[in-house]
């Protein structure tokens, strides 16, 4: 009875988290469908800690399991409700972090599990074949040594499956996990972009000495266990190098998640997060297929599958390749030199300049970027666009799909502000108004308004749908320095006559702002 | 090899599952606009937390004896059990701010 109602679960299980998805990506279902996969994934672990059972018996370690259930439970909630808004990226990474690392850890206990094989079990299996062919000598003409080797032959054939599906979930979880943390690390600012000279070099032997080391330890495992059925007495029990194979495929596999994230730039990571969160899915799915377990397989492979399909999605919002985000982190010379090109004169406007200029147009729009973001200064940025629109302007926020540090992300952050959700423009109709706009005013936004994804089929960005600002009549563009964006090209919008430069911090800028207008 | 070729023959009907359900995964999210990219990504991490079911199963097997399970099995829940309540929790914050903005 038990067993069967845990396979309904888990069927109910995997049938909320398809839905769920489906339900995730439309607007107005995306609340109802997490809910729904939550409650699905609430099913599918109780009916496992109750239901389960493993070579006839339900589980135990009841107290262990609850006790890590409930500090996990205490620990993400809390995480969870106590994130910014403008930090939520950088959890989202950490969570999966956390997820990959379950896997490899998972990998971890089974794969001792299977080496620390009491070689009596194979010699155990044996006497009940002997029986089993007493019985059978009469009906079968085959000869009992083949009967053994079959059956020996069958259980190395699933050991060395199992084992494969192991090694799987461990590299894949170890990746993602490690790579996650350095994306964390990397958003919240305590960890630099890092790169040297053969990095890729460096990233490619270690794959090949990670995948070396699997075929290595596959082979000599497989040896080992055959060894040993061959002549049980004759074979000391000795697992040490196969146990140090396996922690340095674990050691190299946690490396290669640092160096294959270390040296992509912050404004790529999101499309990187999405990468590792559709590895973590796969590492998922292999322990779906080690326990012969249908939810976390289809609840693995969703988001291995649709996670792919995420970050190439992502990556066409922003015009690039998945593979210019991951190679061309080593291409940062280029970049450089092509930057070095466009330059031409740029003029700066005074903050009291600027408070008049904004305190007398009767239309402005705001375009936030991810300067805006890291300076958190969206509180403020709601503060001037209701001070201006005390003063009688209209006041609208122009929003790239991808501006921010993730797609979606602005809308989040402005709505944390309280920012009505009606003077948020999408990229079409915000162009439809920029002609009828006084005063365009750019807060750390550098690609999403460059004019270059328009003009120039040479540039990198072109293609990229971008918002129109030089349409309106005067641009104020606020940067902290002259550096170019994430794409590393030059922006010529800033070196328009109609674009005037307001360097410094978003936050302090704006802050300033509002004095200013006050007064004025 | 042969061990190999009979262990994918045992396990078709799992292999099965993986093939549609790349597929589905595909097919279920591709068209979504790029305003819920973010969240989406939130909630899809949430459901890959489905892992812990394996740490589950791991500490729920291992022998009272077996400390490297016991603790690895541990850690592995309350990791699992992170990634799970802390995913499905983010993303209704962030898919609730949404919601809020539209109807007032």
């Amino acid at each position: 009875m038990g067993p069967s109602i845990l396979s309904l679960i888990y069927l109910i299980g995997s049938v909320t988290f398809i839905l769920g998805l489906k339900m995730l990506s439309k607007p107005d279902t995306a609340r109802k469908g997490n809910l729904i996969a939550a409650a699905g994934m609430f099913l599918a672990i109780f009916g496992t800690i109750f239901l389960y059972k493993s070579d006839g018996q339900y589980l135990h370690n009841y107290s262990w399991i609850f006790a890590g259930l409930l500090i996990g439970t205490i620990v993400g909630v809390l995480a969870a409700k106590k994130v910014k808004m403008t930090a939520m990226p950088e959890m989202v990474s950490m969570f999966n972090g956390m997820g990959g690392a379950c896997a490899a850890l998972i990998s971890v206990v089974e794969f001792n599990h299977l080496v620390t094989l009491d070689p009596d079990i194979f010699l155990k299996l044996i006497p009940p074949v002997e029986k089993l062919h007493g019985v059978l000598q009469s009906v079968l003409e085959g000869d009992k040594n083949r009967l053994v080797n079959d059956m020996v032959s069958n259980m190395l054939g699933d050991a060395r499956g199992q084992l494969l599906i192991i090694l799987l979930g461990m590299i894949i979880g170890a990746v993602s996990f490690a790579g996650s943390v350095i994306a964390w690390g990397k958003l919240n600012g305590s960890i630099r972009d890092f790169s040297f000279k053969g990095q890729h070099v460096v990233n490619l032997l270690v794959m090949a000495a990670i995948l070396v080391g699997a075929v290595v330890l596959m082979v000599s495992t497989g040896t080992k266990l055959e060894a040993m059925v061959a002549a049980p007495a004759d074979t000391p029990v000795s697992w040490t190098t196969i146990h140090l194979i396996f922690y340095t495929i674990l050691l190299l596999s946690i490396v290669y998640g640092v160096l294959f994230v270390l040296p992509i730039g912050g404004a790529d990571m999101p499309v990187v997060i999405s990468l590792l969160n559709s590895f973590t899915g796969v590492a998922a799915a292999c322990g779906g297929f080690l326990y012969n377990n249908p939810v976390m397989l289809t609840g693995g492979i969703l988001v291995g599958s649709a996670g792919t399909i995420l970050t190439i999605l992502m990556c066409k919002a922003m015009n690039r390749s998945l593979k210019n985000v991951l190679i061309g982190s080593f291409g940062g010379g280029q970049a450089a030199a092509a930057a070095g090109k466009e330059q031409g004169n740029y003029k700066e406007i005074s903050m009291t300049d600027a408070a008049v200029v904004l305190a007398y147009a009767n239309k402005v729009m705001i375009v936030p970027g991810y300067g805006l973001a890291v300076a958190q200064a969206q509180h403020a940025c709601h503060e001037l666009e209701k001070l201006l629109g005390e003063k009688g302007a209209e006041v609208k926020y122009a929003i790239h799909p991808v501006a921010g540090r993730m797609p979606g992300h602005m809308n989040v952050l402005l709505a944390e502000a309280d920012v009505p959700y009606e003077k948020l423009l999408e990229m079409e109709e915000a162009n439809a108004e920029l002609a009828t706009t006084d005063v365009v005013l750019v807060l750390g936004a550098n690609d999403v308004v460059n004019p270059a994804a328009k003009n120039d089929p040479a540039s990198p960005i072109y293609g990229m749908p971008i918002l129109e600002v030089e349409l309106a009549r005067l641009v104020i563009v606020n940067k902290r320095s002259m550096k170019p964006g994430y794409a590393g090209i030059e922006n010529e919008l800033f070196f328009q006559p109609k674009t005037s430069m307001l360097f410094g911090d978003a936050k302090q800028v704006l802050q300033q702002l509002l004095t200013e207008i006050k007064q004025v | 090899m042969d061990n190999i070729l009979s262990f994918l023959h045992q396990h078709i009907e799992l292999i099965y599952i993986i093939i549609l359900s790349v597929f589905l995964g595909v097919e279920v999210i591709s068209r979504v606009p790029a305003v819920l990219h973010t969240p989406l990504m939130s909630g899809a991490n949430a459901i890959h937390g489905v892992v812990i079911i394996g740490a589950i199963i791991v500490m729920g097997k291992a022998e009272q004896d077996n400390y490297l399970a016991l603790i690895l099995g541990f850690l592995a829940v309350i990791l699992g059990t992170i990634n799970v309540v802390g995913g499905f929790v983010v993303t209704d914050r962030m898919l609730e701010m949404f919601k809020g903005k539209k109807k007032q």
